[in-house]
């Protein structure tokens, strides 16, 4: 357990870029709750979830906890696909049904998954990818050296 | 706000980024060029503060959600420390990059903040 390498070279970037992810989702839904729940309670709720699990992953991907990695970007994936496509097709399951197409995006009840996470110049649909690339990169490496 | 001075941070905080990135990308580790233009990005941010303290006094008001507006700046205010601290422990080329990365987001940061304090969302 105490001999975990830590990230190396380009993985650094990744952990950078979750970060930056992790702080941005945590700030906007923790005040979007704080401020005005009421207004989309489902989508802030899920922003609230999206959040969290970033931050896991984030601490995740630095600390080489794998298998968490892997369940959180997983997750995340997941989560950005069908809150994305609910946004898109059935904007009324989440209480966006009210809210015009842009505004789930960019305006003041766009959360991060939101049409896949345009908001976010769709960075939360591009990382998940490029995570689950670099752990399976990082198995197959450590299937061949160890 | 000042569209002006956001445009100024905005543009500076781009080409922070940008250069960053490519200095990363070309192997070059955190160097004075590096850190500086971070240096340079957070006295903008620290400027656009004092901006932002003194605009409601001065007839200019925000017509957006003035606590949103604060927990932007006060998050970006801290990420070229971060980003200079990480370069300054991790003294590879992917440093660099991260140093670009914050400046990057620091950029999207202020257009948001621009938006918040100019569009009356309702």
């Amino acid at each position: 357990m105490s001999t975990r390498p830590k990230p190396a070279g380009p993985a650094r970037i990744l952990v950078a870029v979750y970060a930056v992810l992790a702080i941005a989702a945590t700030g906007r839904s923790a005040f979007q709750i704080v401020d005005r729940f009421d207004e989309a309670p489902i989508a802030f709720t899920l922003s609230a979830l999206a959040a969290v699990v970033y931050v896991v992953a984030t601490l995740a991907l630095a600390f080489r906890r794998d298998l968490l990695a892997w369940i959180t970007i997983g997750f995340e994936l997941l989560g950005v696909l069908v809150v994305g496509a609910l946004t898109v097709f059935a904007p009324d399951v989440v209480g966006l049904g009210e809210v015009a197409l842009t505004d789930r995006a960019f305006g003041r009840e766009s959360t991060v998954w939101a049409l896949f996470g345009l908001g976010y110049l769709c960075v939360p649909l591009v990382l998940p990818v490029i995570g689950l690339l670099y752990l399976g990169r990082g198995r197959r490496t450590a299937a061949i050296t160890g | 706000m000042i569209d002006v001075f956001t445009v100024i941070l905005v543009g500076a905080a781009v080409l922070a980024g940008l250069l960053c990135v490519v200095l990363g990308l070309l192997g070059r580790p955190p160097a004075d060029l590096s850190v500086l233009a971070l240096v340079v990005v957070e006295v903008l941010l620290l400027a656009q503060v004092v901006i932002a303290i003194v605009a409601p006094f001065s007839g200019n008001p925000p017509t957006g959600n003035l606590g949103e507006f604060w927990v932007y700046l006060a998050t970006a205010c801290l990420m070229p420390p971060a980003a200079i601290a990480w370069a300054l422990t991790d003294r590879t080329r992917w440093s660099t990059v991260v140093l670009g990365v914050a400046a990057l987001a620091i950029a999207v940061m202020a257009y948001r903040m621009n938006q918040i304090w100019n569009v009356q969302l309702g």
